[in-house]
């Protein structure tokens, strides 16, 4: 029975236009750099890192892109510090990239897939399935997103590009309907926005191109989206990832997707996801719960369904004798084909990755997208600067680009199939079968996508039956916060946005949803609802509450956590 | 006037001891000391506008020049880091030598430190080095003020504060109540990489590698071992009787 | 074995810590153990060091000493280490110690190890003891030179009369090096009635949700006032706006480490845990029987902080008051 409370009934205390301005900063204090880019992801290092080469290539460009031809602009502690994945990446990608200059073997890796099983889980059971044609992996290489980060700034900084780690972009600065930059957020504010006694005001950063490589729940892409009215047919949906790293005492030799069991089939409760197991090298693996925010149970916790799920005999047996090394959470956009915007650029902007949700979900992928749409975001970015080229066509040939690229055929031909577990997953199962055999030509007609938020909540009770944390196998949200490197400052500003007098059902479900424990239910007000307290600097930055009724923006440059392994 | 500060990078996050070689294992991420922060603040405060220069020295791996590259964005003028195979597993001993003969090289007015390196939970650097290059130390600085030829120090004690004074050159150790260290500005961070930074090997500065690392050291660790447990931890009821028995047991460990 | 202990005074009186170092040392059985002070008119402070166990104590009495600073000292102990040729130096933690061993260590090349909290001869080797990496292992530490010089950390051992006569005092002069004499104290402030700072003080007691509203804090208040300590809080309170972030103890906190830790309504998350896990003596009160901060405390008593925490400021009152 749903309660009738929807998260979208609350909406947060925010407006994009908040974060759209000109430059305020007088103009020779204005830091200026010839492509400025937006978050040291795959995408965005990807971008950098081809600029480089375009560099390298062309040595008159190095003149006309100034000083400082690239900067990358990161809020976390470092590259890496804020990527979370599997990560199963298709190689393609970075072999395009890099040509012969580097191969695969030279990167961070855990080596190829070997093998993989999928199974259906029951509470005691493991049922062996064979791996939906959507999931199949050979070829494809084991990475942690965190070292591969790592890795790819250090490749940019030896292209050339200036790494500005600990910074967030907080504002888009816009001039005359054009994108010119970026203005950095402060550091040393108080709880109540005060300045401090070393308040350091963020900066205006200029540059003749800004490419948003932000990530999933990307905080200036979806103010652009809004701003330039961008919007895709459908709106984005969003899954969330908890996971850990464990040192295990057993080498695992194959990857493992499993679906079903902690997740329930009924339509009514609308859980869509799964589970990964993935091998680290000889002595460490990654264990995974995704989830789909469509879910209606406000109970549902996805940290708590991951402790659940490592209690499963076959999961418990593989962590047998091991020990957690890491743990994070992140959201990956699931939205597909026809959640992308309408447009990839903007005057002066591009967009590029997770921000604008190039994930394909049927086969988790996403890494190789990014990278390739910021190769071609790097190479769109400079023919924009070519004397001669003009401004409102050269941008547009990154639209080109990418529609011509296989970002845009896969995602095309598995376009429906996300809608499709909406009703439920054995029937869900089999039309996406038939999707793919068919190569995405068995249209469905459009089934309207509905935003996460919207969902209507109903009460299980099913937390009352979480797995009580024993520090050895399971855990509980405080101690995984810990565990995931996060030592934000707490005398900082709130930075999310949400309605803090809400229903009590609303209230629970962003206390389950949040795997950093940053929200808890209050006093209750006389007209039923109540207050929402919240703990921000527990934060890691998953983006969820966007997903569900609130806004996550970016606290003060360096918070949140500092994952290495994920 | 010139000013140096001596900082050290620490390994982030929760440390471990690499049970082979019984050292610390600095392979993981890494950052300026906090601590060191407060130093390299308040060199830059003492410099002010002015065209004092900041140099800051440290010995470590070559990961080490992240450190100096942060210290740098602040403000620091150059970077001196000593990076030889030979200091690894350095002792107090060791260290203090190796890091005396890099800053007799820069002959600075004032050699500032900060509190204590986390990761060896009050090194007392300070003290061995200033008696290496002969020249007055005085820890614990609350308060530092500098003029020409001489300075003044609010020293804190267990007791309270000292007021002290002492000429220029001198070694002072910083506490971490002495300043907010500034974040870098942007301008900072991307001019970093262009201010001068030197790295230095043991024989650049005439040190033999048995003066260093292992071998110049003379203390070591024999074994590693689990902490004893807490000793005997009881847990009572809350009951009528609590407050006596919280009190009986705080008389029995002497602390009231 | 030839062990010499570092005596710090302050005032009149003999500091607790090297009297328990000292009688330490002479626990060791080593042979006669021997005692250095240095400082102005202290002669008379001498005599009370035999009770620990020194059989000689060597004096540097004179003006130059008053001033609490470190370096004349290095060159007092300079001289009698080479002089009794001593090969063993201990000393208690503290300010002053600390700056004056690390000196030592660097004039006579003598290995230092520092943060002790016990010492043992073992296979005729001396074999320090000390924790590391916050407290989450345990090191043996050795030395490979004469003299050793060790820092023991504060409050390791009891400063429990040994029993012995009066000591032989022996006068020690010595010509300072011009670096040694260079800094003068020109003015000092010592801390009164004021109270500790929550970092500093010897006793902290601190206040979590478990206290239930801001006005419970007056609890721990006066619990404090009671002992004679500084009033911490954690995150959660400060972040409620209960108390100031400046009393906030943790990880993003202050990491503080007192002889004792009254945790009130604290239930004792990591994040907090690593602020004060380094406490001597840790004591909770929290009504959650499964509160995981009953796992690192000496002692936990569940129950309700508003019915105990009141008399338990009574009964401290009493007890310092009679």
């Amino acid at each position: 029975m749903t309660t009738g409370a929807r998260p979208s009934d609350y909406p947060p205390p925010f407006a994009a236009r908040e974060f759209v301005g000109e430059p305020t900063d007088p103009v020779d204090e204005r830091i200026e750099v010839g492509i400025l880019i937006i978050g040291a992801g795959p995408a965005g290092l990807a971008c950098a890192i081809r600029i480089g080469q375009l560099i390298e290539e062309q040595p008159e460009l190095a003149e006309r892109l100034g000083d400082v031809p690239v900067a990358v602009v990161e809020k976390g502690k470092q590259p890496g510090s804020h990527l979370l994945s599997g990560a199963v990446v298709n190689p393609r990608s970075l072999q395009r990239l890099f040509g012969g200059r580097y191969r695969i073997a030279d990167m961070p890796s855990y080596g190829p897939v070997h093998g993989e099983a999928v199974y259906m889980l029951t509470r005691r059971a493991a049922l062996r399935i064979p791996p939906p044609p959507t999931m199949r992996n050979h070829g494809n290489v084991v990475f942690s997103l965190s070292r591969l980060g790592r890795w790819l700034g250090e490749r940019a900084e030896e292209g050339g590009a200036t790494i500005l780690p600990e910074t967030t972009a907080s504002k888009l600065l816009v001039s005359h309907g054009r994108v010119v930059g970026v203005r950095t957020g402060d550091k040393g504010r108080g709880r109540a926005g005060e300045a401090l006694g070393n308040l350091e005001p963020g900066s205006d950063l200029v540059a003749k191109v800004t490419v948003l490589a932000e990530g999933t729940q990307g905080h200036l892409t979806g103010v652009a989206i809004d701003h330039f009215g961008l919007h895709g047919a459908e709106p984005q949906v969003w899954e969330l990832g908890v996971k850990e790293v464990w040192k295990v005492a057993k080498p695992l030799d194959h990857i493992v997707h499993t679906l079903g069991w902690p997740l329930r089939t009924a339509k009514k409760y609308r859980e869509f996801g799964g589970s990964f197991v993935y091998p680290m090298g000889d002595d460490m693996l990654t264990i995974g719960m995704v989830v789909g925010l469509d879910y209606r149970d406000a109970d549902l916790s996805v940290h708590d369904l991951l402790q659940e799920l490592k209690t499963h005999p076959k999961m418990r047996s593989m962590l047998e004798g091991g020990e957690r090394v890491a743990w994070g959470a992140k959201t990956i956009p699931s939205g597909g084909f026809h959640s992308l915007p309408s447009s990839l650029h903007a005057p002066g902007l591009l967009l590029c990755g997770d921000g604008v949700g190039m994930v394909n979900i049927p086969t988790l992928k996403g890494v190789h997208y990014a990278i390739e749409s910021g190769r071609l975001a790097a190479e769109a970015a400079v023919a924009a600067l070519q004397p001669g080229s003009t401004p409102a066509t050269s941008l547009g040939s990154y639209d080109a680009a990418v529609r011509d690229s296989f970002i845009w055929s896969d995602l095309h031909e598995v376009r429906d199939m996300r809608q499709v577990f909406g009703r439920g997953f054995v029937v869900g199962g089999a039309l996406a079968s038939a999707m793919t055999v068919s190569k995405g030509r068995i249209e469905l007609g459009k089934l309207p996508a509905e935003p996460d938020a919207d969902q209507p909540l109903l009460r299980s009770g099913r937390a009352a039956s979480y797995p009580a944390p024993d520090g050895v196998l399971t855990f509980d949200k405080l101690s995984s916060v810990f565990a995931s490197g996060n030592k934000t400052r707490d005398d900082q500003p709130n930075h999310i946005r949400v309605e803090q007098r809400v229903a009590r059902d609303v209230a629970e479900l962003w206390a389950h949803m949040c795997p950093a424990q940053v929200y808890e239910v209050g006093a209750e007000h006389d007209d039923g609802t109540v207050t929402v307290q919240l703990a921000p600097s527990n934060c890691v930055q998953c983006g969820a509450i966007t997903a569900k009724g609130g806004r996550l923006t970016p606290p003060e440059g360096g918070s949140g956590p500092e994952y290495t392994l994920t | 006037m010139k000013i140096a500060v001596c900082v050290k990078h620490v390994p982030e996050g929760s440390a471990r001891m690499d049970p082979g070689s019984l050292r610390l294992d600095r392979s993981g991420e890494g950052a300026l000391n906090r601590f060191d922060a407060n130093a390299v603040e308040e060199a830059l405060r003492i410099k002010g506008d002015g065209d004092a220069e900041v140099v800051v020295v440290s010995m470590g791996p070559e990961r080490a020049a992240d450190s100096l590259r942060k210290a740098l964005a602040m403000g620091a003028d150059r970077a001196v880091l000593v990076c030889d195979a030979a200091v690894a597993g350095s002792d107090l001993v060791a260290t203090s030598r190796v890091l005396a003969k890099a800053l007799e090289r820069e002959g600075a007015d004032l050699v500032l430190f900060g509190q204590q390196a986390g990761d060896s939970d009050g090194a007392m650097l300070w003290s061995a080095v200033a008696e290496r290059l002969r020249l007055p130390v005085i820890s614990q600085a609350a308060e530092l003020t500098v003029e020409s030829a001489a300075l003044r120090v609010k020293r804190q004690t267990e007791f309270g504060y000292d007021l002290v004074e002492a000429p220029l050159p001198a070694v002072v150790a910083v506490s971490d109540a002495i300043n907010e260290p500034r974040y870098p500005s942007l301008k900072g961070i991307m001019g970093a990489k262009k201010k001068p930074q030197e790295v230095l090997s043991l024989a650049d500065l005439g040190v033999a590698a048995d003066e260093a690392g292992d071998a110049g050291s003379r203390t070591e660790v024999l074994a590693l071992a689990a902490p004893p447990a807490r000793g005997g931890s009881q847990k009572i009821e809350g009951d009528g009787n609590a407050a006596q028995a919280i009190v009986d047991f705080l008389a029995e460990k002497r602390l009231i | 074995m030839s062990v010499l202990v570092f005596l710090e005074h302050h005032g009149d009186e003999l500091q607790k810590g090297s009297l328990g170092v000292l009688a330490k040392a002479a626990s060791l059985g080593q042979g006669d153990v021997s005692a250095v002070l240095a400082g102005g008119g202290v002669t008379a402070l001498a005599a009370e060091a035999g009770s620990y166990g020194a059989a000689t104590v060597y004096v540097a009495d004179d003006a130059s000493f008053e001033p609490p600073l470190p370096q004349p000292r290095v060159d007092v102990l300079a001289k009698v280490i080479r002089d009794g040729g001593f090969d063993t130096v201990l000393f208690a933690n503290s300010v002053l110690a600390a700056d004056i061993a690390s000196g030592l260590a660097a004039r006579l090349d003598a290995g230092l190890n520092w943060d002790l909290a016990d010492i043992a001869v073992e296979s005729d080797a001396l074999v320090g003891k000390r924790p590391a990496l916050q407290d989450t292992v345990f090191v043996d530490v050795g030395w490979r030179s004469t003299p050793r010089l060790a820092i023991f950390r504060a409050g390791s051992f009891d400063a429990t009369p040994t029993g012995g006569g009066a000591p032989k005092v022996e006068t020690v002069t010595v010509d300072l090096e011009p670096y040694s004499a260079a800094a003068k104290v020109v003015g000092q402030e010592h801390e009164e009635a004021s109270g500790p700072s929550v970092e500093d003080a010897d006793i902290v007691v601190a206040g979590g949700r478990g206290l239930g509203a801001p006005e419970s804090f007056a609890l721990a208040e006066n619990l404090a006032r009671a002992l004679g300590g500084a009033v911490g809080a954690t995150r959660a309170v400060v972040d409620a706006g209960w108390y100031p972030y400046s009393a906030q103890i943790g990880q993003t906190g202050k990491m503080v480490s007192p002889k004792l830790y009254v945790a009130l309504g604290i239930s004792g998350a990591i994040q907090h845990k690593v602020g004060m896990q380094n406490s001597s003596v840790i004591v909770a009160i929290n009504k959650d029987a499964n509160a995981p901060i009953f796992e690192f405390s000496d002692l936990g008593v569940v129950g309700d902080v508003h019915e105990i925490v009141p008399k338990l400021t009574e009964l401290v009152n009493q007890r310092k008051g009679a």
